[in-house]
């Protein structure tokens, strides 16, 4: 089975992250960046199935700045093989539904129209909207199975477990079909050297939004259905109060809390 | 904060790179529990070795052609180096492990090689390195351990190993034993190199020491009761063991002065952090000269300590003698990270002082850096040696 994954470039969690003052977008330049790790699990997860079946063929796409070849990099030292790198000055400032637009395009395009199986993390580590997936899956026309903590292709279909709050959901789609998967399906493994090495000669190509067909006008800032008018840094934490027992600390701790509306 | 690193080529950086993400998720999150565990239990973290098997960091300096990754000095111990700043006896196995194959890949005949390395290599395996006895530390001439030739004239076939070893990392969880024994009664020169298989008859291990830090480094002795060894096993020529010990030791030395390099990093990283945000008169303990210059001259320690091995390194790449710069490199980066470990101590005080904080362990594993793979008074005798011959 071949199986295209949907990877993103995000700013280090670990880093200081902050938004661009010309138009309020995400700064990426000023921060290391990486493979979002939710992501990982969908690389893994696809290498599984290729592995076990024997046959077939992982391809990584993302959608990004020039930096964001290395999430395909990091993917393919993984084991991946072939990456698929859309970038172009016009996506810059893009929403969800422009850059699954985009997607949409790509995956048609690797896949000469006819994916078998597509695969995304839950949602990014830096955006955390969780939409992508649906949204790509409505344009390709595909069922969409969605946070995925088990997976299992069967002949023509997928099964995927499905954990909510109250209960676990099986669900089953005909393939070609979109999975997003969660943390929980699986333990991402480490590139190996062997795989770095190896990472070197695998091909990945680039489209710009020509290649694709796109009008440069359904994609970035000025397209988005939303825009961002002002952004604040979230204050520091102030330092927390002392209530000091006097006899009376119960009161006074309770007091605070109603104080607060948390009782 | 990370070392600045200039690697020589792009798979280099890649490498330190995957190391990096390898000690952040696997090591750092177990390194402080484990050591402790291991004070009172004795256990060992195979599973961390084999996640670094796996990632083909337990073979990166050997040859290709053998299994190994082909990496330079200057990339596999900068790699280690980083291992260490997580993990100091993690790394100090890396380096242990990577010297045992040391003799094969070097001295080995090709059908050695063939037949001996892709296992060793392999990434699921780990070697211990049997050199020094009870009576015989700096003194290697004065080994009493013997392999006693079997067959009748000419070559012999097999040998029989009988004696004791001390200090021998890994004892007890290694796959095999690099070990040197006395095939002839000629001192220095009567040492041979052997490879013995762990489970091999008659291999038995004393009680694990109970060592000052570097707890998840066991370390016990190794016993050879009469312990038969195909003769196929002998690495180099009856009498070579010596030249072979020393060789492998050379680039040991280097293994060891990069973890202590690793080791004083995280020392100087933990004190910049913490004099950051110490808060005593009202502002930041690193406001005072007094702390401040304490802190620069401890980057400069690690800083001077990286050159000295890198510069060694460099050296043995490029195919020219090392051995005085290794034994520099190892002086200078273990004494380095002595000062700059009992220097995190000070600038965290009394919290120093306590298990809370991993500067105390960091003094503890500093110490026997300055001790083991050649004294640094031993180092000192290499060194002048070399500039007063």
């Amino acid at each position: 089975m071949n199986i295209v994954v949907c990877v993103k470039y995000v700013p280090d969690a670990q880093s200081d992250r902050s938004f661009r003052d010309s138009d309020r977008t995400v700064d990426r330049d000023g921060v290391d960046g990486l493979l979002s790790e939710l992501d990982e699990y969908a690389v893994e997860e696809a290498l599984k199935i290729v592995e076990a079946a024997g046959e077939g063929e992982v391809t990584v796409l993302t959608v990004g700045p020039e930096a964001a070849a290395n999430a395909i990099k990091k993917a393919l030292q993984m084991g991946a093989d072939r990456g698929v790198h859309v970038e172009d000055e016009a996506i810059h400032g893009s929403d969800a539904a422009a850059t699954s637009l985009v997607l949409a395009e790509a995956v048609r395009k690797a896949t000469g129209g006819t994916p078998e199986l597509v695969m995304t993390g839950m949602s990014s580590t830096d955006g955390v909207m969780g939409v992508v997936p649906a949204m790509l899956a409505e344009r390709l026309g595909l069922p969409q199975v969605t946070y995925a903590s088990e997976l299992t292709v069967g002949e023509g279909t997928v099964t995927i477990r499905r954990d909510g709050d109250t209960a676990s959901e099986t669900i089953e789609a005909s393939l070609p079909a979109l999975v997003s998967v969660t943390d929980q399906i699986n333990e991402p493994r480490y590139p190996s050297f062997k795989g770095i090495m190896a990472a070197k000669k695998k091909p990945v190509e680039q489209w710009g939004l020509a290649d694709l067909g796109i009008d440069t006008s359904q994609v970035g800032l000025d397209a988005a259905w939303t825009s961002v008018v002002s952004v604040t840094k979230r204050p520091p934490r102030a330092q927390g109060q002392i209530v000091a027992d006097e006899g009376d600390g119960g009161s006074r701790l309770a007091e605070f809390l109603a104080g607060q509306k948390f009782i | 904060m990370a070392a600045t690193r200039l690697m020589p080529t792009e798979e280099g950086q890649d490498l330190i790179d995957l190391t990096r993400e390898i000690c952040d998720k696997e090591l750092r999150p177990r390194v402080d529990e484990a050591e402790r565990a291991a004070a009172r239990d004795e256990s060992f973290p195979t599973e961390v070795f084999r996640t670094l098997g796996k990632a083909g960091l337990l073979s990166l300096p050997q040859p290709e052609e053998f299994g190994g990754y082909g990496q330079p000095y200057e990339v596999y111990l900068q790699v280690v180096e980083e291992i260490a700043s997580a993990w100091m006896s993690v790394a100090v196995g890396v380096s242990v492990h990577s010297l045992t194959a040391h003799p094969v890949t070097t001295f080995g005949t090709p059908e050695q090689q063939q037949a001996l390395l892709p296992e060793m290599l392999s990434g699921d395996q780990l070697g211990a390195y049997c050199l020094s006895e009870p009576l015989a530390g700096s003194d290697i001439g004065s080994m009493t351990t013997r392999a006693v030739a079997e067959g009748s004239g000419g070559e012999p076939t097999a040998y029989r190993l009988r004696g004791r070893k001390a200090w021998i990392s890994h004892a007890g969880h290694a796959d095999y034993y690099t070990t040197f024994a006395r095939t002839s009664d000629e001192e220095g020169r009567g040492l041979s190199c052997f490879v013995v298989p762990a489970d091999a008859p008659g291999i038995t291990f004393g009680t694990p020491e109970r060592k000052m830090g570097l707890h998840c480094d066991t370390v016990r002795e190794v016993m050879y009761d009469d312990v038969p060894v195909d003769a196929s096993r002998r690495i180099g020529a009856e009498g070579q063991g010596m030249a072979i010990a020393l060789a492998a030791l050379d680039a040991g030395r280097l293994g060891i002065a990069a973890a202590a390099t690793g080791l004083a990093q995280s020392a100087l990283d933990l004190a910049a952090g913490y004099a950051q945000e110490r808060q005593q008169f009202g502002r930041p303990i690193a406001a005072n000269q007094g702390l401040a210059f304490l802190i620069a001259d401890m980057e400069a320690a690690v800083t001077s300590a990286r050159a000295t091995y890198l510069h060694a390194a460099r050296l043995k790449d490029a195919g020219r003698a090392y051995s005085k710069e290794a034994a520099v490199a190892k002086l200078t980066a273990t004494d380095a990270a002595m000062r700059v470990t009992t220097d995190a101590v000070q600038v965290l005080g009394g919290a120093g002082y306590t298990e809370d904080f991993p500067a105390e362990r960091y003094m503890r594993e500093a110490k026997v850096t300055q001790i083991f793979e050649g004294t640094n008074q031993i180092q000192r005798l290499v060194i002048s040696r070399h500039v007063l011959r």
